[in-house]
C-alpha cells in the first residue's frame, strides 16, 4: 500500500522547489502530522461555525436566557422549554402547517418533476432549449420569486386570478388566493412547485440517463411492453435518485422561511405558520432565547432523525 | 516638466492642508430612524444643526416592516452604529431596563430642557418609564397619532350626496362616529366613482409587525377596551375583554368584511397609502405624520382631500398613539455631539422649523402658538387626537405582548377563526404568562 506516499520523482521535485528550510522541516514530518497539518485549519472553522453553536445551544435551551436582556441573571430551567414546546397548541400548529407543506411541496414536486424528466429523456427535437427554459424558476432568487408571486396572486391586478377567470369565469377579484384560508396554503404549495420541480427534474434526469439502453434493448427482445419497461426498469433503477430528490427537498421545506415570509407572512391568521417562521418570531422578535433554542433543537433532531431514518432506506433501496 | 511636477506637488500639499484639519476635527454621529417622509424632513432640518456645531451629520434610516427588528438587534448587540435613535415609543420600557439609553435628566437639568415645554401625552408616550415617573429616556421628537383621511371630491358630489341622505338620512359628511364610518365605508364599497369601482376604507390588516393592532386600537378604545384596570396594574379580566371590547372587535370586523378592497388582508401603512393615492377608497385610516405629503399629492391632495380625528364611539373617544422620542444611545463613542444635538433640537425656534418642513413638534410653544390649527388643514385635527391617544404597553416585554395581539386578532378578524370574546380572552391569556414570567403578576 503505497496509496499514502508522494512518488519519488515528484518528491524530489517538490523538495527542489521548495526552500531548503522549509523542505527540511516537511520531510522531517510523518504523513499523518502532514495529514493534520492540512485537516486542523478546516476543523477548527467547523468547530467554531458549526460545533460551538450546536453546543451553546443546546446549553441555552435548558436556561431562561433572553438575548435582548443582557442584564438579567441567567437561570437554568430544566426541561422546562422543552416542556412548554412539546405543549403548546401554537407550536403543534405550526407542525402541522410545516408537515402539510412539505407532504404536498413533495408529492407534487416528485411527480411533476418526474414526469417532466421522463418526457425530455425522450430527446425530441429543442429539448436542451426546453430543459433551460424548465430550469429558469430554480435559478432565481426567493426573494424574487416571493414578491412577484404576491403580485401575480393580487386579486385586482393580478395575473393568476386573471388565468384562473379566463378558464372558469369567475370574477378574478372574488377569491384572493394569499388572504384566504383554505387558498393561503395552496397558494405557497404553487410557488414552492414552480420554483423547484426544475430542480427535482434535473436529478430525475440525471437518474433515467444513468439507466443502460441495453436493458431496455434486452427487454424488448423479451417483447416487455412499455408499460412493462416502465415498471420493471425505469422506475426501479431511477428510485434511488428519486428518493435523493424527494430527502433534499424534504429537508429543504422542513426548513422553508423565506417564501412564507415574503408571501403571507404566516397568515391569514396563523394558517401559514410553519415551524420556521414560529422560530423566527420567538429568537428575534419575543426574543426568548432559550425557548426558541430548545425548538430549534427539536426541529434539528426531528429532520436529523427522519433524514437518517431515510437515507437507511434509500440505501437499501440502492443495495437491491 | 519639472515646473508641471512642482506645481502638482504643491497643489497636491495645499489640497492636503486644506482638507487634513476638517478630516481630523470635524466628527459625524449617526442618527437611526424608519425611511418615511417625516425623516426627509428631518435630514432637511439637521443641517442647521451641523452649520452651527460642526458636527456632521450621518442617517440610517430603516423601512418600517424591518425597523424593528434591525434597530432592536443593534441595541441588543450593543452595537455602536447610531449615536442617536428615534425609537418607536413601545422600546422605552426595554430600553431603559436594559441599558440601552441613557438617562437624560441630569443633562435635561444642567440644560435647562423642561418636560413641561412638551405635551403631556409625549411625553408619557415618548420619554418615560416607567410610566408616570419623571424618569426621561428620550425628547419628544416626533408626535403622532392615527387619523382618517377621505375623498372631499367624492363627498361633494350632488349625486351621492342625495343618495347617501336617502338611504341615511343624514347628510354625507365627516363620521362623528364610529357607525357612521361604518356606513360610509358601506355606501362607497363597490360604486362607480369617476367611471372607476372604488371601495370603502383602507385599514390596517398586516399580522407580520404591528399593523392590525394599531388599526383595531382605534375600535377598541372609544368602545371601553382598557388595557388594565386602573386601580390594579395588570388585572385585565374585565377591561380587555369587557363587552364594549368585544363590540368594538366585532365593529372592526366588520368594517373589514364589508368594506376593504379585494385582498386588503395584509395591509399597513404602505398599503393604506397606494389605496388612497390610487384612488381606490373612499377612506383611509393611516397616521398623521403622512398627512403632509398626502395634502402635497397632486393626484389626491389639495382640495380633494380631507381629515378627520378617529371618531367617538359608545364609551367616548380614543385614538392610538404613534410617534416617537429621540434617545442617546449607551452605547456610543459620540454621546457629547449627541447630546448637544438633542439640546439643539430642543429648541423652540429648532421645533417651529420642524414643524413647517413637515415633522410633527410636540413642543408646546408650537402646539399652543393661536395660529397652529391654521398653519395646515390637519394640524387642528392633529391637536384633538393628541389629546385622546392612548399607547399600546410599553413594558420591556412590549413585543411578546404585541406578537400575542396580532396573533389573536389576526386570527378572529381575517382568518374568521373564533369569536370576539374569544380573541379577547385568548388575548388575556397570552399576556398573563408573559406578565408571570416578568415577575409582574
Amino acid at each position: 500500500m503505497t496509496g499514502n506516499h508522494i512518488p519519488d520523482a515528484l518528491a524530489n521535485r517538490l523538495a527542489t522547489a521548495t526552500p531548503p528550510k522549509l523542505a527540511a522541516r516537511v520531510r522531517g514530518l510523518s504523513d499523518k502530522a502532514i495529514a493534520w497539518l492540512f485537516i486542523t485549519p478546516t476543523m477548527i472553522l467547523l468547530l467554531a461555525i458549526n460545533i460551538f453553536p450546536l453546543i451553546w445551544t443546546i446549553r441555552l435551551s435548558f436556561t431562561d436566557f433572553r438575548a435582548n436582556r443582557t442584564n438579567a441573571v441567567v437561570k437554568g430551567i430544566g426541561l422546562d422549554n422543552y416542556t412548554s414546546i412539546l405543549t403548546d397548541p401554537d407550536i403543534w400548529a405550526a407542525m402541522q402547517s410545516t408537515a402539510h407543506f412539505v407532504f404536498w411541496t413533495i408529492t407534487m414536486q416528485t411527480l411533476i418533476g418526474f414526469t417532466l424528466a421522463y418526457l425530455l429523456d425522450r430527446k425530441f427535437r429543442g429539448h436542451g432549449f426546453w430543459t433551460t427554459i424548465i430550469l429558469i424558476p430554480m435559478m432565481l432568487s426567493p426573494a424574487v420569486v416571493g414578491n412577484f408571486w404576491r403580485f401575480l396572486y393580487q386579486p385586482q391586478i393580478g395575473l393568476f386570478n386573471y388565468i384562473i377567470s379566463f378558464f372558469t369565469g369567475v370574477d378574478p377579484s372574488s377569491f384572493e388566493m394569499i388572504g384566504s384560508v383554505t387558498l393561503a396554503p395552496w397558494s405557497i404549495i404553487i410557488v414552492d412547485t414552480w420554483m423547484w420541480t426544475p430542480y427535482v427534474m434535473l436529478i430525475c434526469l440525471a437518474g433515467l440517463r444513468s439507466i443502460p439502453d441495453y436493458i431496455y434493448e434486452a427487454a424488448e427482445v423479451d417483447r416487455a411492453s412499455t408499460w412493462r419497461q416502465f415498471w420493471s426498469i425505469t422506475i426501479p433503477m431511477a428510485l434511488p435518485f428519486i428518493m435523493l430528490a424527494v430527502l433534499f427537498r424534504g429537508i429543504e421545506n422542513f426548513k422553508m422561511f423565506d417564501m412564507v415570509n415574503l408571501l403571507t407572512s404566516g397568515g391569514p391568521g396563523s394558517t401559514t405558520e410553519v415551524a420556521s417562521i414560529t422560530l423566527k418570531r420567538e429568537a428575534f422578535e419575543k426574543w426568548r432565547t432559550g425557548f426558541s433554542s430548545a425548538f430549534a433543537i427539536i426541529l434539528f433532531v426531528t429532520v436529523f432523525g427522519l433524514a437518517n431514518i431515510y437515507v437507511k432506506a434509500l440505501n437499501q433501496v440502492k443495495s437491491r | 516638466m519639472r515646473k508641471l511636477v512642482a506645481s502638482a506637488i504643491a497643489l497636491a500639499a495645499s489640497a492636503f492642508v486644506a482638507v487634513a484639519p476638517t478630516a481630523s476635527s470635524a466628527k459625524t454621529i449617526t442618527l437611526c430612524w424608519a425611511a418615511w417622509d417625516p425623516a426627509n424632513a428631518l435630514v432637511e432640518l439637521s443641517k442647521d444643526f451641523t452649520a452651527k456645531s460642526g458636527v456632521d451629520m450621518k442617517f440610517e434610516f430603516v423601512p418600517w416592516p424591518n425597523f424593528a427588528d434591525r434597530m432592536l438587534n443593534e441595541l441588543n448587540s450593543k452595537g455602536k452604529l447610531c449615536d442617536l435613535l428615534i425609537g418607536d415609543s413601545q422600546w422605552i420600557g426595554g430600553a431603559a431596563e436594559n441599558g440601552h439609553y441613557v438617562k437624560l435628566n441630569d443633562f435635561f437639568g444642567k440644560e435647562g430642557i423642561k418636560m413641561d415645554d412638551f405635551m403631556p401625552a409625549t411625553v408619557l408616550g415618548y420619554s418615560e418609564w416607567p410610566k408616570g415617573t419623571p424618569n426621561y429616556w428620550a425628547l419628544p421628537a416626533m408626535g403622532d397619532a392615527l387619523g382618517w383621511t377621505y375623498r372631499k371630491d367624492w363627498f361633494a358630489k350632488p349625486e351621492l350626496r342625495a343618495e347617501f341622505k336617502k338611504q341615511y338620512n343624514r347628510e354625507l359628511e365627516v363620521p362623528k362616529t364610529l357607525d357612521e364610518l361604518t356606513d360610509i365605508a358601506k355606501f362607497f364599497q363597490g360604486r362607480d366613482v369617476d367611471g372607476k369601482k372604488v371601495y370603502g376604507a383602507a385599514i390596517f390588516t398586516e399580522r407580520g409587525s404591528e399593523g392590525i393592532t394599531m388599526g383595531v386600537s382605534n375600535f377598541l378604545y372609544p368602545n371601553g377596551f382598557k388595557y388594565d384596570d386602573p386601580k390594579k396594574p395588570y388585572a385585565m379580566e374585565g377591561f380587555v375583554n369587557s363587552a364594549g371590547a368585544v363590540k368594538g372587535l366585532e365593529a372592526y370586523k366588520a368594517l373589514y368584511k364589508c368594506c376593504t378592497p379585494p385582498g386588503y388582508t395584509d395591509a399597513y401603512m404602505g398599503e393604506g397609502l397606494d389605496a388612497f393615492k390610487s384612488g381606490q377608497v373612499a377612506l383611509q385610516m393611516n397616521w398623521f405624520a403622512f398627512f403632509p405629503g398626502l395634502y402635497k399629492d397632486e393626484k389626491v391632495g389639495g382640495d380633494k382631500i380631507g381629515f378627520f380625528v378617529n371618531p367617538k364611539g359608545p364609551a367616548g373617544s380614543g385614538s392610538q398613539l404613534g410617534g416617537q422620542g429621540l434617545s442617546v444611545v449607551s452605547y456610543s463613542p459620540n454621546q457629547a455631539e449627541a447630546l448637544a444635538y438633542i439640546k439643539w433640537f430642543a429648541n423652540p425656534e429648532i421645533q417651529k422649523k420642524w414643524w413647517s418642513l413637515g415633522g410633527y413638534s410636540a413642543h408646546k410653544a408650537v402646539l399652543n402658538d393661536p395660529g397652529f390649527a391654521k398653519t395646515a388643514p390637519f394640524a387642528a385635527d392633529f391637536l384633538v387626537a393628541m389629546g385622546q391617544v392612548v399607547d399600546f404597553w410599553a413594558e420591556p416585554s412590549y413585543a411578546q405582548l404585541l406578537l400575542a395581539e396580532q396573533k389573536r386578532i389576526h386570527d378572529y378578524v381575517v382568518a374568521d377563526k373564533g369569536t370576539a370574546k374569544e380573541a379577547l380572552d385568548g388575548i388575556i391569556k397570552d399576556w398573563t404568562k408573559v406578565f408571570k414570567d416578568d415577575g409582574k403578576l
